[in-house]
């Protein structure tokens, strides 16, 4: 390996429990084989963690919280952190990405990433500047919600920032910030990792693991370039005409996916409605228009992005973010919400609580099912839980947040709460609960085949319910070998052109990968590791690999309205492409990986947790 | 354009995509490099952000301030011109500019303002090219005769009040 082009090099690690900050050099070779990101994030936690995977907590002291860029990260449009570690949810390897600036200053000051070990012993929040590195008492910050933990971080920073700065070298900019809610404090186990208002890291639960080391917020500012890369000139090039491919698509600049709220709805008829008990409506009034009509007439973008996929809407003084198509769906259709502004609002309230508006709005439809169904009553919620009644799906989501009554139980997620509840009431809730291996289901069902998604998807990903990585196809470049990419360069994915992200990647660190060479190792590589990684599972929950590796219950039911009525995947073709698609993996029948695969990917680390799988699989 | 410009801002059409501060470091520093870039928008609430960057006030107290004669004002655009070699990173310019638009340079240390990259900035292009027009040249007789830079805290209190009420 000659000189390393587009990385810091090293990664910045904090150790809250010893309270100690020390910095990690990363070996050139791994960036090359993992990349960064979520790539990076597999490989560092399974080294660490991997031989007693089964034995770490999510939300114990042990669990290693990663932040990490990656080379393209400040290069390609749009800046997005990726957020890692156990998942709290699936128990295996989460790649949870948001958009945040927190990327850009973490390169500006000298790093890849941030690593977080331990717990503090009371509140703390992370502070970067430069070369410096505090962990700085949260205690008056802890409890707050998103937009007071956004205002007095920045009131508190930016003051900090122009008292040291401003008589000397002058204003620097602002500072950015990820942060939790109450929801992650109280260790919820659908909390998202939250920036500015309503940007999430929501799939994975890491607001939860943020919650479980006292770590309120990380804030960085960081003075420095982006790290060098190898051929700047083509960078320059490329960085122009992404902007200008980008900047040609209008409809989307508009709307961002604010249009799907009707689209999704009414012409794919795969929207989740009413629990997923229907995937239909046409509702016109959950058209992008009607949202618009909320809307601060400003487009609005993260940093290097020509994109304004973003809306501010302001509703009885709550201003959010859009929302955006899935919080549209989840926190609209899903609760028989049709009304804008109920949607707006209940958005706005989900994120300020620092909630994932995906898995909270799933385990809330899954909570009016039984209270549909009868299986909840007024007594175990203390209201009534009706479709459409945005207060009090509101109240709910507080309740949640603050784990106050029923809301300690669907704290733990709808799979969770699922099998506590059946437990209790001795029912099969189970029926109900609409995820994979723990993580709610994205706001795109598969029972019309209208939408982007293939029948088998959600039976067969790493990441579980996440609608952003799952397979697309059951073999080549796509689904969630294609957002492993994006999510390991650590880009947009909806920014993600690929021919000039991989042009990108070769110009920014000189990696001879193109998509054909992704596709066979890189991708297949970060996939495997994960893939072990989910099956291992633990310590409370372990996916039998094969059995698991299933659609819930409810996208057997067929469509029971709407223009594709009648429709539902058939077990045998799940079952089909799903074989198809770990084939071509190089897994087993029970997606457990082959020894060849191992060798062939240099993974052979990874062969005593599949040996015990093996024996795991003949068990069942 | 030929003679003094100024780049006219409108904060209601910044989008805070920020392709200003890429495209300016790209050109000056060769490097994507927030810190260094001469236009910088500030996003101190989600959704609000300001484009700030030098106003060329007429009596340019940054230049009065340097008593090593390191800043000239360009006698064709107006721009703030900065002599690497003669300047000390004493900040006396940083202290008297009214906006504190100027700065030492992060890695150099030296003094580094807008220099209206020769009459054609390259901020503009970038904020053009992307269709939102948030920047725009235009010659300097056509801004009222007391134009001066403003702490971005200030813009950003009235941009707020402005979209989301008082």
């Amino acid at each position: 390996m000659g000189a390393l082009y587009g990385y810091a090099g090293r990664l910045l690690e904090v150790d809250l429990s010893r309270e100690k900050v020390s910095v990690v050099e990363l070996e050139p070779e791994v960036l090359e084989k993992y990349v960064g990101g979520r790539g990076l994030a597999a490989y560092l936690l399974w080294r660490e963690l991997g031989s007693r995977w089964r034995e770490v907590d999510p939300l114990g002291p042990e669990n290693i919280l990663l932040f990490l860029t990656g080379p393209l990260t400040g290069y390609y449009p749009g800046v997005k952190l990726a957020v890692s570690g156990k998942s709290p949810q699936s128990n295996g390897i989460v790649g949870s990405v948001l958009s945040s600036e927190v990327a850009l200053e973490l390169r500006a000051a000298g790093y890849d990433g941030l690593v977080v070990r331990g717990r503090a012993s009371s509140p703390v929040y992370i502070y970067v500047e430069g070369e410096r590195v505090e962990i700085r008492d949260a205690g008056r910050l802890w409890g707050l919600g998103g937009r007071e933990t956004f205002e007095s971080l920045m009131r508190e920073l930016w003051g900090e920032l122009k008292r040291k700065h401003m008589a000397r070298e002058g204003l620097t900019k602002e500072p950015s910030f990820v942060y939790i809610g109450p929801a992650g404090e109280n260790r919820v186990r659908t909390a998202a990792v939250m920036a500015k208002l309503a940007h999430a890291a929501g799939y994975g639960g890491y607001g939860a693991v943020m919650g479980s080391k006292n770590l309120k917020a990380v804030a960085v500012k960081g003075f420095g370039p982006m790290p060098p890369a190898k051929r700047p000139e083509a960078v320059k090039l490329l960085i122009r005409e992404a902007w200008r491919r980008l900047t040609a698509r209008t409809t989307f600049r508009q709307w961002g996916t604010s249009a799907g709220g009707y689209y999704f709805g009414a012409v794919t008829s795969s929207e989740p409605v009413r629990n997923w008990q229907e995937e239909w409506h046409a509702s016109r009034s959950f058209g992008q228009q009607y949202f618009e009509a909320h809307w601060v007439k400003r487009y609005w973008g993260d940093y290097g992005c020509p994109t304004t996929c973003m809306k501010i809407s302001r509703v009885r003084g709550a201003v959010t973010d859009g929302p955006d198509y899935e919080l549209q769906a989840y926190l609209g259709a899903n609760l028989g919400v049709f009304e804008p502004k109920s949607c707006i609002y209940l958005a706005s309230r989900v994120d300020d609580l620092g909630l994932c508006g995906i898995q909270t709005g799933n385990v809330m439809g899954f909570a009016a099912e039984l209270y549909q169904r009868g299986i909840l009553t007024k007594e175990d919620l203390g209201f009534e839980l009706r479709w459409g009644d945005a207060e009090a799906f509101a109240r709910l989501a507080e309740m949640i947040a603050r784990r106050e009554g029923l809301g300690d139980v669907l704290a733990e997620g709808v799979y969770r709460a699922a099998l506590r509840i059946s437990r209790e009431k001795g029912v099969d809730a189970l029926r109900y609960a609409v995820h994979s291996k723990g993580v709610g289901i994205g706001a795109h069902g598969v029972r019309s085949g209208k939408d982007f998604l293939p029948d088998f998807s959600y039976a067969a990903s790493t990441q579980g319910g996440d609608h952003t990585s799952a397979p697309d196809a059951t073999t080549g470049f796509g689904g969630e070998l294609w957002s492993a990419f994006a999510d390991s360069a650590v880009i947009c994915f909806f920014n993600m052109i690929d021919d000039l992200a991989f042009d990108m990647l070769y110009a920014v660190t000189g990696f001879d990968i193109d998509k054909e060479r992704w596709t066979r190792e890189h991708g297949r590589r970060i996939l495997t590791i994960q893939r072990v990684a989910l099956l291992e599972g633990g310590p409370d929950v372990r996916w039998r690999p094969g059995v698991d590796d299933d659609l819930p219950p409810r996208f057997y039911e067929p469509l029971p309205s709407g223009p594709f009525k009648g429709r539902a995947p058939s077990r045998e073709e799940v079952a089909r492409k799903r074989a198809e698609y770990f084939r071509f993996m190089g897994w087993d029948e029970n997606g457990i990986p082959l020894d060849e695969t191992l060798e062939e990917l240099d993974l052979g680390f990874l062969k005593p947790a599949v040996a015990r799988l093996r024996g795991t699989g003949r068990e069942h | 354009m030929r003679g003094p410009i100024f780049i006219l801002r409108d904060p209601l059409k910044c989008t805070g995509c920020r392709l200003c501060e890429v495209a300016c470091s790209l050109k000056k520093e060769r490097a994507v490099w927030p810190e260094a870039s001469r236009i910088r928008v500030y996003e101190l609430f989600p959704g609000v952000d300001v484009p700030h960057t030098c106003a060329q006030c007429r009596d340019y107290p940054c230049v009065k301030a340097c008593q090593f004669g390191a800043l000239r004002v360009d006698d064709v655009t107006g721009a703030v011109l900065v002599d690497a070699e003669k300047c000390t990173s004493c900040g006396s310019c940083v202290r008297a500019c009214p906006g504190k638009v100027m700065r030492l340079h992060p890695g150099t240390g030296k003094a580094m303002v807008c220099d209206l990259c020769g009459g054609d900035p390259e901020c503009v292009r970038a904020c053009r090219e992307a269709g939102f027009n948030a920047l725009t040249v235009i010659p300097y007789d056509r801004v009222s005769y007391n134009v001066y830079s403003v702490v971005p805290d200030e813009v950003h209190r009235r941009l707020y009040e402005t979209l989301f009420g008082g």
